[in-house]
């Protein structure tokens, strides 16, 4: 490849460990999401690509770049701090829609909290009578 | 100070964003803190809550304790997933007392948990403070208990309260 002639070796191999080790991680996550079972449990893992995956690529493009350019390239840090700002939001949409389904339904068991119980979940009608607190 | 920089922390960080997403010299800086002075001014519109950080030491931390425990958690939630059914396992709901009252501190609390794999934020009741969250292999419900209220909760209530 042109331009990547004088790439230093060592920092090639570390650039493509992490990438593998990233990209290896997100793939997993995608595995585990076909495979769970439940809403709840197919929740978790995606988490492993916005994390440790994401990371793992976005520290190798840092090193590259900042190898290749001679000089510090830490804009990569600003896609890590917004995605795990904003993972959140989407997270919580999410489990309150799913929640909200199925207390309705009365499908899984979901405790409820047992005083004070707010309008939009008083249907939770499935709340074990053993809840902790 | 607060009538000319309404939001001194976010002027900050937007200053630093520019520098950053451009280049680190003195005419990137100058405009940047112009573009930051106008945006903190425009944010004075939606009036958002100002978080009072009373103990900045904190903050390095509870960031690398946080670290720590993503980094182990991926590892524990990939062995999950790579040992697939072979291996039995107890999905299920927690909840959590809270004495964290403090928006933004909860705020952090839901980043923390979401960027954890392994535990997911799902409903918190801010009347009794209570939460409820989702783990996927649940072995020990006190013991999820305790780490999230005396690993977290306590440093966060620390740093914002």
């Amino acid at each position: 490849m042109t331009g990547l002639d004088d790439f230093p070796l060592w920092a090639a191999i570390l650039v493509s460990l992490l990438l593998l080790a990233g990209s290896a991680l997100t793939l997993l996550g995608t595995i585990g999401l076909v495979r769970f079972k439940s809403f709840y449990e197919r929740v978790h893992a995606p988490t492993l690509g916005t994390t440790c995956g994401a990371g793992g690529i976005l520290i190798a493009s840092m090193l590259f770049f900042s190898v290749l350019q001679s000089r510090l390239a830490l804009h990569e840090l600003l896609i890590t701090l917004f995605v795990t700002v904003t993972t959140p939001v989407t997270l919580m949409l999410l489990a309150r829609a799913a929640i909200y389904r199925d207390r309705t339904e009365g499908k899984a068991k979901i405790p409820g909290f047992q005083n004070d119980v707010p309008p939009s979940s008083a249907m939770a009608s499935d709340a074990r009578p053993d809840d902790p607190g | 100070m607060r009538r000319v920089l309404p939001y001194p922390l976010l002027t900050a960080s937007l200053i630093l964003m520019w520098l950053l997403l451009n280049s680190f010299s003195l005419g990137h800086l100058l405009l940047g803190a112009i573009f930051a002075y106008g945006a903190s001014w425009a944010m004075t519109a939606l009036q958002p809550a100002k978080p009072r950080i009373r103990r900045w030491d904190m903050i390095p931390r509870l960031f690398f304790v946080v670290l720590g425990d993503i980094f182990r958690s991926n590892i524990a939630v990939a062995g999950i997933i790579l040992q697939g059914k072979r291996r039995a396992r107890t999905p299920g709901f927690v909840i959590i007392p809270l004495q964290l009252r403090d928006r933004t501190g909860l705020a952090v609390l839901a980043c923390i948990l979401t960027a954890t794999p392994g535990t997911a934020w799902i409903e918190y009741h801010a009347d009794n403070g209570r939460l409820l969250i989702h783990v996927l292999d649940l072995v020990d419900e006190q013991a999820w208990i305790e780490l999230i209220r005396d690993r977290y909760a306590r440093m966060l209530s620390e740093i914002f309260e």
